[in-house]
């Protein structure tokens, strides 16, 4: 293993590889909360929520949203495996904004029991999140 | 001259049935640039999965969950993944004889099969002849990785109710754009989690579980099936369309060939009928000249 302070981080979606390379540092939204990730980090599993993924990559912060997943780090290497992952620039504000009040006017209407209730909540949470993101350079 | 005229409307005719297979081809091809790209694409995601549960099922107990129950198959499920249109060659003839023949060879071991046609070409040869349950047709178009979710969605539960004992897909997989092999995969009980679970390479590392192991599989095995129908969805889109492209691409040689031949016949005939009329005329002139 190298001296620098660096993980290598990839995004993989059932996509595309969304990012792979070397970072600083890494901050996953997992399911039991924020967790950050240097050089030297504990092997780990983890439930990647809907949420907000950044690493810092010289010097620079990048955002992006991604959906649920998984996340394990092992060895300096961090892979985020997720449905979908978006950089902070490539987000549809558009879309999201559209999905959001969709689901906004749908969610208050059904009731907990409801079969599509948790993927409603999931698809506002995700609109939230992009939207959130999309704010960021 | 009714033959010359016969011949050449024949070539017109196969010069028309080129231009369309020419253009079958290059449309199967632009499709089948798509599709590959998505299967190319998919190959880390599912090769990174299939890794993680494998390290995660090692450190479980092999009935932790109910989708790893290995139970006496009595009852079987079985997706058989065809095309929803043809004129792709063995692509689909392929597939459904290795599912009749699966089918046969499970009935005569006395097992229960119901079965879940997913593509036209499969449900019309199947609707009369075998036991189906849920179809979906004319998925291929444009699909997702929601298609594959929908379709786990109709199968794990009854695998999980118990209902059934093993759920196989039969799908064509992709060699290379002209081979294609119809491959008969267990999805459940998952096979190489439990075969390969004292050969797997340990990596002797200790995860933190972030929640506990057993949650994260509880997550993780429904994410597995629907990575499995994905790769068989994007699989059988990436054969359709370069089965159909080496079967366009033979048939625009034939049609070459037919040209061929029918433009060597046609100018056989004509210099036969020149030929003949020429004789004529010849034997006209001697007849008038000894007269």
């Amino acid at each position: 293993m190298s001296d620098e302070p660096v993980v290598i981080l990839e995004i993989v979606t059932p996509e595309k590889m969304v990012f792979s390379g070397k970072v600083e540092q890494v901050t996953i939204q997992g399911s039991e909360g924020q967790f950050g990730v240097l050089k030297g980090h504990a092997p780990l599993l983890s439930a990647v929520e809907i949420g907000e993924l950044n690493f810092t990559r010289d010097g620079k912060k990048n955002y992006y949203a991604v959906s649920t997943g998984y996340a394990e780090v092992a060895s300096d290497k961090v892979t985020v495996l997720a449905e979908a992952a978006e950089r902070s620039d490539m987000i549809d504000r558009e879309r999201a904004r559209r999905a959001k009040e969709a689901a906004e006017t749908k969610l208050p209407k059904m009731s907990r029991e409801d079969a599509d209730y948790e993927r409603v909540r999931a698809a506002l949470m995700r609109a939230i999140t992009r939207l959130g993101v999309s704010e960021k350079p | 001259m009714a033959a010359l005229r016969d011949i050449k409307r024949k070539v017109t005719a196969v010069q028309k049935t080129r231009q369309i297979t020419k253009a079958m081809n290059m449309v199967a091809a632009s499709k089948f640039k798509f599709s590959q790209a998505r299967m190319v694409n998919f190959r880390p995601y599912a090769g990174k999965f299939m890794e993680v549960l494998m390290s995660l099922a090692l450190r479980v107990e092999p009935d932790a969950h109910p989708l790893l129950a290995v139970r006496e198959p009595k009852k079987l499920r079985v997706i058989s993944m065809t095309s929803d249109r043809g004129l792709c060659g063995g692509f689909n003839t392929n597939l459904i004889k290795a599912t009749e023949r699966f089918m046969a060879e499970k009935a005569r071991e006395g097992k229960e099969i119901v079965l879940i046609p997913i593509g036209r070409k499969g449900r019309d040869y199947f609707r009369k002849r075998a036991k189906i349950t849920n179809e979906w047709v004319d998925v291929f178009g444009r699909f997702d990785m929601t298609l594959a979710v929908e379709i786990a969605e109709d199968v794990i539960p009854p695998f999980e109710k118990e209902e059934d004992d093993e759920l196989y897909i039969i799908y064509n997989e992709f060699r290379n754009v002209a081979v294609q092999r119809p491959m008969i995969v267990r999805i459940l009980p998952p096979p190489s989690l439990n075969q390969n679970a004292e050969s797997a390479p340990d990596r002797g590392l200790d995860y933190i579980y972030e929640p506990s192991a057993d949650a994260l599989l509880e997550k993780f095995l429904p994410m597995y099936v629907h990575n499995m129908i994905y790769r068989a969805l994007v699989e059988t889109s990436a054969g359709e369309n370069g089965a159909r492209m080496a079967a366009m691409d033979n048939a625009t040689k034939n049609c070459d060939d037919l040209i061929n031949n029918l433009t060597l016949k046609y100018n056989k005939v004509r210099q036969a009928a020149i030929t003949a009329e020429l004789m004529d005329i010849v034997g006209g002139t001697e007849a008038l000249a000894k007269g």
